[in-house]
Formats: C-alpha cells, sequence, structure tokens
C-alpha cells in the first residue's frame, strides 16, 4: 500500500510558536511533522508521513473565519496531501472551531478527506460533527497518544475509502446519518427481546436516539406587568388571507410578523390558517379562539398591562424540526428582545 | 398538549380550552366564549407574575407541579 501524504493542522499552542500571547499569529506551514504532529507520525508509522504542518494562532482564525479559512486552505492543497488531521482540540474551543471549518472546506473544496479531535463540550462539535469526522478525545492532553492513535486510525481508513464501523465503535461523534442494515432478527423480535431485556432490569440500547431537550432557565417574573410590554405569538398557522410570507403548511421554515397597531380585533375576513395538523375551521372562523388580540386590547385598556405590543408573530407548528424551531424562536425572540417586549402569550396548537 | 410543552422545557404553561379553539369553543354563545378567553388569558398574566423553578402548570386553580415529576 503506497505511503500516505498527511498534514496537520495545529493552533499556535500544539505547534510550539507560543501561548495566548501568539493567538493572533497567521497561517505558517512548516515541512514535516512539527510540535504535537510528532504523535501524528508516531501513530502512522509506516502507513503515512507527516509532509506538513499547518499552524495559526486561535485568534486569528476565531476573528475571520471566512477569511483564514480558504488562507488554510490554500496551504494545505499546496501540499497535495491524501488526508488532514486537525487537533487535537480537546476542550479549547477556537481550536475546536478552527478544526472543524478547516476540515469541512478542505473536504469541500479539495475532495480529501480529513478528520478533526475534540472533546464532546468542545463548541466545534455540535457545529461540524454533521459534516465532519471528528474523533471524540478526553478533556485534556494527559492521554494524547491513546487518543492521537484513534484519531489516526479513523484518518487512515477514511483515506482509504475504507468502510466504517459505527460512530461508537469508531470513536467518532455521530453525524446525524442513518444506514439501512438488514438485521438477523425481525423489528418484532429485537423488540420482544428489548422488552423482556427491561422487564428483567438489563440494559436496554435504544434504536433510535431519542432527542434530548436542555433544560431552559426559567426568565424571573414580570416584576411590574402594569408597565410592561407584551406581545402576542402562535404556532398555530394564522397568516393574512394570500399568506404573503408563504409559511409552509407543514415543517415550516418561516414565520411572520403582522401588524396589530391600533387595531382591536382580527377580522376572519382578512385571515387565513394554513396549519395541517389540526382542524382549522373554528379558528378560521374567529381567529381569536387563537390570537386573543380582543381580549389583549382590553385589558391593556383596563391597564392590566402596560402595551399591547403591535406586532404579532406566526408559524405553523407541525412537523416542525427542532432545529427550525429553535432557530425561529431565537430569531424572534431577538426582535422582541430589541423592541423591549417584556413577555410573551405563545398560544399553541 | 401540556405535557409537550413540559417535554420541550416551556416554563410556563397554561392550559387552554383545546387543540382546534384553545381561546374559545364553538359551543359556547360569543360573551361566554369572551368570558373564557379573558379567563384564560388572565391566568396566562398571572403565570407570568409569578416565579417559577421549573417547567409549571398553571391549571384554573393555581400553580401546580411538573406532572412528569410525579406529584
Amino acid at each position: 500500500m503506497p505511503k500516505l501524504r498527511v498534514v496537520c493542522y495545529l493552533n499556535q499552542f500544539f505547534g510550539q510558536i507560543g501561548g495566548e500571547d501568539k493567538a493572533g499569529v497567521g497561517p505558517q506551514v512548516f515541512p514535516g511533522a512539527v510540535g504535537a504532529a510528532r504523535a501524528v507520525q508516531q501513530a502512522l508509522g509506516e502507513a503515512g508521513d507527516v509532509v506538513a504542518t499547518v499552524t495559526c494562532g486561535d485568534n486569528y482564525v476565531a476573528e475571520r473565519l471566512e477569511v483564514a479559512v480558504p488562507e488554510l486552505v490554500e496551504l494545505v492543497a499546496a501540499q497535495r496531501p491524501d488526508l488532514l488531521v486537525a487537533g487535537p482540540a480537546f476542550q479549547a474551543g477556537r481550536y475546536g472551531v478552527a478544526c472543524g471549518a478547516l476540515c469541512e472546506a478542505v473536504q469541500a473544496r479539495l475532495q480529501i478527506p480529513a478528520v478533526a479531535g475534540m472533546h464532546a463540550e468542545n463548541p466545534g462539535v455540535e457545529l461540524y460533527r454533521r459534516r465532519v469526522y471528528i474523533a471524540s478525545t478526553g478533556a485534556d492532553a494527559a492521554r494524547m497518544a491513546a487518543e492521537v492513535e484513534r484519531l489516526v486510525r479513523l484518518g487512515l481508513k477514511l483515506a482509504r475509502r475504507e468502510s466504517l464501523d459505527a460512530p461508537a465503535i469508531e470513536g467518532y461523534f455521530p453525524r446525524g446519518i442513518t444506514h439501512n442494515v438488514l438485521a438477523d432478527a425481525t423489528a418484532a423480535q429485537r423488540a420482544t427481546a428489548m422488552l423482556l431485556d427491561k422487564l428483567a432490569g438489563r440494559p436496554v440500547q435504544s434504536e433510535v436516539l431519542l432527542p434530548e431537550f436542555p433544560r431552559i432557565s426559567p426568565p424571573p417574573a414580570v416584576r411590574d406587568l402594569g408597565h410592561a410590554t407584551i406581545a402576542l405569538v402562535t404556532d398555530g398557522g394564522l397568516v393574512p388571507k394570500g399568506n404573503p410570507d408563504r409559511i409552509e403548511p407543514l415543517a415550516a421554515t418561516r414565520y411572520g410578523a403582522y401588524d396589530i397597531e391600533g387595531r382591536s380585533a382580527l377580522d376572519p375576513g382578512e385571515y387565513d390558517n394554513v396549519h395541517r395538523g389540526y382542524d382549522t375551521t373554528f379558528v378560521k372562523q374567529d381567529p381569536h379562539r387563537l390570537v386573543p388580540l380582543d381580549v389583549a386590547r382590553e385589558m391593556e385598556q383596563e391597564g392590566a398591562f402596560g402595551k399591547l405590543h403591535e406586532t404579532v408573530y406566526s408559524t405553523t407548528g407541525v412537523a416542525t424540526t427542532l432545529a427550525h424551531s429553535e432557530r425561529m424562536g431565537r430569531e424572534i425572540a431577538a426582535k422582541l428582545r430589541a423592541a423591549k417586549v417584556d413577555a410573551v402569550i405563545l398560544t399553541s396548537t | 398538549m401540556t405535557p409537550v410543552a413540559v417535554m420541550v422545557g416551556a416554563n410556563r404553561v397554561v392550559p387552554a380550552a383545546g387543540i382546534i379553539h384553545p381561546l374559545g369553543n364553538a359551543d359556547l354563545s360569543p360573551e361566554d366564549e369572551r368570558t373564557l378567553r379573558r379567563r384564560i388569558v388572565e391566568r396566562a398574566l398571572a403565570a407570568l407574575r409569578t416565579e417559577v423553578a421549573e417547567p409549571t402548570i398553571f391549571a384554573g386553580d393555581g400553580p401546580g407541579k411538573n406532572p412528569a415529576a410525579g406529584t
């Protein structure tokens, strides 16, 4: 088997250029294995040669990702490698993000296999694991030799286009890809076996990964409701007639912002509902059954709260992906915050 | 749908009048519907004024614990 040409990417610290004081240095390339890249050469043995080590300061990359990554890709390309090994970045966030971004770019633009290594809590993992093979490492360099071995083993398989085992076996973060495999037993048999294991108190491994919902710290209660601005938001699919923002009836990726300034009622003739997850007959007859503008305006006038925000945000909450839901929620929250809204009443169907 | 709200981590949850008309009820007269709607929105404002430490359901008779916690 021909010896593989390998390029390593390291930050200023692991490249032995300096510490935080050198975090601003730009891209550099050194022949052969420098600094921590020597561990990669050791792990490669006869299978490959680290022909060059590319380094860059963590701040340099973090402060100008769109510019720095192409610069680094150029340096990698010039070496004509068969494989890029980035990191391990352990828990260093800027370094991890740089490794992930560089691997992604090298794969996409140079079609060269790339592998990175970092700890599960490195922000680079959540940002890049779906597009980059990231080997899981410890939090620091305590067991670096063993972890670099695993990183290199994964990299070699990628470079040789060998098929990989499941993430848990190869030691990389799941990329969210589902492979169909033919099982020995039918689903009914596997489910029954799982149930029997559960009943017997034996450990059970779910075949389907259940989503995890992070705990959200409750915002403090509104102190002075009498002076607070309240906004109305809904995921019940309210849209103006004609659905000008083309909010999707299923798996929405868009939300609308609808003006209610000066209005105390939603005229059913001006509104429609595109939600496909429930019978919208009743909320079409009377949109207040979904967005309580009438009573909200009444309560505002009575002083139950300070002000009703003049924009209603709306989308459809059926088969909406978690990712889009979180993104839309974050975007709406940012707009509400900018408009100094104190609290939200969200009607969900 | 309140168990779903609690599961995904919403901290102040007010049960409303049903999926197809959360803030209404076609079986009621328009006046009674409006009263119902008003009552639910009042409960929502009360929830906003209440400190909570975890997902809490604000049913008609005051704040209740997260049902998943078994209390």
